[in-house]
């Protein structure tokens, strides 16, 4: 046993030692290190936020606000904690006792860092308490400034939404500037031009002297507002288009065919983006993220399906360049179509003898089916191509979808098969493989009306942020002359597809699109709601010189001609009410 | 009680050395607690003072009564500490995300600090109560486990107090291990041990509080988060670290008094010293905890019997866990558990209890002649 303790003995010696080398490494090899950083423990950096810049409509009415609000915090270490004191603070703050309790405990192990007591008090309330600070050391009341979207779940998806620095953004390179704990835009616009909106982010550095807490303001750094931006989006009718959507699953986009210029941008189902401006509460954040119905999504730019009729747009434009018809063309149609299958036309009975003109009012078919047997998939793919499908439109919101544009390569590309001609009869007429986006639609709405130039579609209005291309597609003006009379007539004809887009107010015209959810199947309007057909519409207005086109889309909403139509005329109507008044 | 002959084998150097550690600790709480500018200064120091009186008295009643009076009535004070242990969870004050303390009123004591020596005094006679010679078997190390360690320490661990149960299960460890073990024990609880360790390791971390767990984590690496549970063991070592060789000086250190180190006066106050004190006051402590530890072992060497020798390294082990698990921690050497430095932290009870134990030292090595009994 005398030689056990002895080795305890050497045992504590060593330790002794190791500590004593520790120290050594802490105090003396180390030390300068550790003393520059004790000496800037005693400075403090108090980041003051800046007001992030307005966002303005078309018409420069103010889309969002920057609220003060006023939070009350205590520096825990300096807040006397006996009950006297802690029932007058409940007085005062009108918390309970136990309430100001927990947040106090729940706060970090720093103790020097303020633990919100109260947030979002009104400024009567924040003078209320400033008044009686001197009773309460280590209370304070600081001044924030909170987003607020006037128009709520309107225009949400265009907006966007506020949140705190991600831990990649931190990492990155793009928000070294931003205070750890600011909130940056996280979504939409808010998102994309951060840069612009967030301003610079003020400082105060201040002294907390040696012996005690006296502070004096070292450097006072003033936060420089962010700069104001100006958007394209009408919110009159921003507000009609996403009305129109209430209870729907579905996105609308308007254009101004002449610029790219987005009047209106709307996504349904929506959420309010104020919910975010303070940080969001993790059980609405919860709400947002498991719904079946993905509110966050931007159906608009993010949802891609098969464009149905209004293709026939693209196989009627390819047909005629490639002289493969002429508007006076005529094909019988019977019904149905046999091309290792039979393909019908929706019209049970056939449309009988029709020309290009009867073929897009009435929607036929089996016109284009036969149109697309001598085109062939290649030469439908590459006026899809020309008029930018299967590709981002480039407008300046996050992550757009592409869509698809098949042809024998991408088929083969893709699933390593060969094309079956059955195929190109589908994809004549917008079904099968093919893909797109409701602002592609709308684009290609755009060219076709204002003679075939490729906008890019920006949501910018100060063009100075950013060069907005423009593209001119080779095709022959008459061409396009013909198709944009057709798509008249499809509104106003009495066969016509679209008349529910009648309007007395202003000449329509637009292509509808009934897309398919079950194949072969009878499906009627009544029908279980997940098996209805999705409605397409896309439209333009006036007659000459078209100012405004749309394209509307509702998913499972059943037919374009009875869906998707009348949601384009209410838009429309809004637009030029909006003009004259 | 006390004769002329037991004085003379007083160890004067040892108390004093204790009565200046604990006034240097004084010193440093006063400094530690430094008020800010215009505030009154909180009387933690006058305190601490108050309390080594009361620890005085304690000390002499250890010192006066025969330390065999205390190892015949061990078992008594082990199952009274015992009923406090179930006091404290039924009755006691909550701080800190735990319930430690127990209100007398006019003062609150932590009775998981005296457990520790009546811990030790209980452990010394039962083993000072079989044959000397034969080492310690399986059965004898079930039966201290079970008697002795696991139910105070599933009581202490529900307060919860993991300082407490590392040190008393480090104490334990060290006695067993000193008074010896059979060979082929020590060879299959090894075996045992590393074979269980993912499963006990598992049930530990599940049972630890979220604020334990984050400073297990923050002592593996505390720039996870630098502004929370890092934060204890990244100021610590910027404290010590910026004192440098000479240190700042007396009350001139700024870590402490500017409230940069949490709980500056009781556990951290290791860093508070050696922030004003530097390395070379640090060396001038390390050699009186060394002085007292080896003292210590020298007293458990000398006595004159087993139960002496028990009692006497026992309470040296005690010391010696106190001291490296509290200035490890403050270096960042071992996880942050609250866990006082003898002598010098601010708080009633674990001064009280190492002054007892102080006395109880003093006591074996006074009464190592049993010529003079």
């Amino acid at each position: 046993m005398e030689k056990r303790i002895s080795i305890s003995v050497y045992i504590v010696i060593f330790v002794f030692v190791i500590f004593l080398l520790k120290l050594w490494y802490l105090q003396v090899i180390k030390g300068g290190e550790y003393k520059k950083v004790a000496e800037q423990n005693r400075l403090r950096t108090i980041q003051i936020p800046a007001p992030r810049g307005i966002i303005y409509d078309n018409k420069n009415n103010a889309l969002v606000k920057n609220i003060p609000s006023f939070d009350i915090s205590a520096v825990k270490e300096d807040l006397p904690r006996d009950p006297e004191t802690l029932s007058a603070l409940s007085n005062l703050l009108r918390l309970a006792p136990e309430d100001i309790e927990e947040r106090l405990d729940r706060s970090p192990v720093n103790t020097l860092e303020p633990v919100k007591l109260k947030q979002d008090v009104s400024l009567k309330e924040a003078a209320r308490v400033e008044a009686r600070m001197i009773d309460f050391p280590g209370l304070q009341v600081d001044v924030v400034v909170s987003r607020e979207y006037i128009y709520e779940h309107i225009n949400s998806h265009v907006m966007g939404y506020l949140g705190r620095l991600t831990l990649e953004q931190v990492k990155g390179s793009d928000y070294r500037d931003v205070p750890k704990k600011a909130f940056i835009g996280q979504m939409g616009v808010e998102k994309i031009f951060d840069k612009i909106l967030r301003g610079v982010a003020g400082k105060k550095i201040v002294e907390v002297d040696a012996i005690g807490r006296k502070t004096r303001v070292v450097s006072l750094q003033q936060p420089v507002k962010g700069k104001d931006i100006k958007l394209t989006i009408d919110i009159k009718l921003q507000s009609e288009a996403a009305n129109a959507l209430t209870d729907k699953t579905g996105a609308i986009v308007a254009l101004d065919p002449h610029t790219g210029e987005v009047l209106a941008l709307a996504s349904s189902p929506s959420f309010d983006p104020n919910l975010f401006s303070r940080g969001i509460h993790y059980r609405d954040w919860a709400k947002l993220i498991t719904d079946p119905q993905k509110p966050l999504l931007n159906r608009s730019i993010q949802s891609q399906y098969p464009p149905g009729s209004i293709f026939k747009i693209i196989t009627a434009l390819a047909a005629l360049e490639e002289g493969i018809i002429t508007d006076k063309t005529i094909v019988t149609c019977t019904g149905a179509v046999f091309e290792g299958r039979l393909f019908r036309c929706w019209k049970k009975g056939g449309h009988g003898k029709v020309n290009l003109h009867r073929a897009l009012v009435e929607s036929c078919d089996v016109y284009f089916y036969e149109v697309g047997k001598k085109l062939g998939i290649d030469k439908i793919a590459k006026y899809a191509s020309a008029f930018r499908l299967g590709m981002p439109t480039g407008i300046e919101l996050n992550s757009e979808k592409h869509g698809i544009v098949p042809s024998t390569s991408w088929k083969r590309q893709t699933k390593n098969q060969r094309w079956f001609p059955g195929e190109t009869l589908n994809t004549a007429i917008g079904q099968g493989y093919l893909s797109v986006t409701p602002l592609q639609a709308v684009q290609l709405m755009a060219s076709v009306v204002n003679g075939g130039t490729i906008y890019r579609p920006h949501i910018l209005k100060n063009s100075d942020y950013s060069d907005y291309g423009k593209n001119r597609i080779r095709i022959k003006r008459k061409h396009l002359e013909l198709i944009k009379k057709a798509l008249l007539g499809v509104v106003s004809e009495k066969k016509g597809t679209g008349l529910m887009a009648h309007s007395d107010i202003v000449r329509i015209g637009g292509k509808t699109g009934t897309v398919q959810v079950v194949g072969g199947g009878k499906v009627t309007e009544d029908s279980v709601e997940k098996y209805r057909d999705h409605a397409w519409f896309i439209a333009f207005a006036p007659e000459e010189k078209p100012e405004i086109v749309v394209a509307v889309f509702v998913e499972h909403g059943g037919h374009g001609s009875t869906v998707a139509a009348p949601i384009a005329k209410r838009v429309i109507e809004t637009f030029y009410k909006g003009r004259h008044s | 009680m006390i004769d002329r002959r037991l004085l003379k084998n007083f160890d004067w150097g040892l108390l004093a050395v204790v009565l200046a550690l604990s006034l240097l600790g004084i010193m440093i709480i006063y400094s530690a607690t430094r008020p800010i500018l215009g505030a009154e200064h909180q009387p933690f120091y006058l305190k601490q003072f108050y309390w080594i009186g009361v620890s005085l008295v304690c000390f002499f009643i250890a010192v006066t009564v025969n330390y065999m009076w205390f190892i015949r009535f061990a078992y008594l004070f082990f199952i009274f500490s015992f009923f406090l242990l179930i006091a404290v969870l039924l009755i006691g004050k909550e701080g800190m995300g735990s319930q430690r303390w127990i209100s007398l009123g006019f003062l609150t004591f932590q009775p998981s600090e005296l457990f520790k020596v009546f811990f030790i005094m209980s452990l010394s006679c039962y083993l000072s109560n079989r044959e000397q010679e034969i080492s310690l078997g399986l059965r004898d190390l079930l039966k201290i486990f079970l008697v002795f360690f696991i139910i105070p320490v599933v009581l202490i661990l529900r307060q919860p107090d993991l300082g407490t149960v590392m040190m008393l299960l480090f104490i334990c460890a060290s006695i067993v291990l000193t008074a010896g073990v059979k060979r082929k024990v020590i060879v299959v609880a090894v075996i045992i041990g590393l074979i269980s360790l993912p499963f006990v390791g598992n049930i530990v971390w599940g049972g630890l509080k979220e604020y334990q767990k984050q400073r297990i984590i923050a002592f593996i690496n505390p720039y996870v988060d630098s502004q929370g549970y890092g934060y204890h063991i990244n100021q610590s070592k910027v404290t010590i670290g910026s004192g440098g060789f000479w240190g700042k000086g007396y009350l001139k250190g700024t870590q402490g008094p500017l409230r940069f180190l949490p709980e500056r006066h009781t556990d951290f106050i290791f860093s508070v010293f050696a922030e004003e004190w530097g390395f070379a006051g640090n060396m001038i402590l390390f050699f009186i905890y060394l002085f007292i530890i080896l003292r210590g072992f020298d007293t458990a060497k000398r006595a004159r019997d087993p139960p002496g020798k028990f009692l006497a390294l026992g309470l040296t082990y005690m010391f010696f866990f106190y001291f490296f698990i509290n200035v490890g921690m403050t270096l960042g050497i071992v996880p942050v558990v609250g866990v006082p430095l003898p002598f010098m932290s601010y708080g009633g009870t674990a001064l009280l209890t190492n002054f007892f134990a102080l006395g109880l030292l003093i006591n074996v090595r006074m009464r190592r002649f049993s010529l003079f009994y």
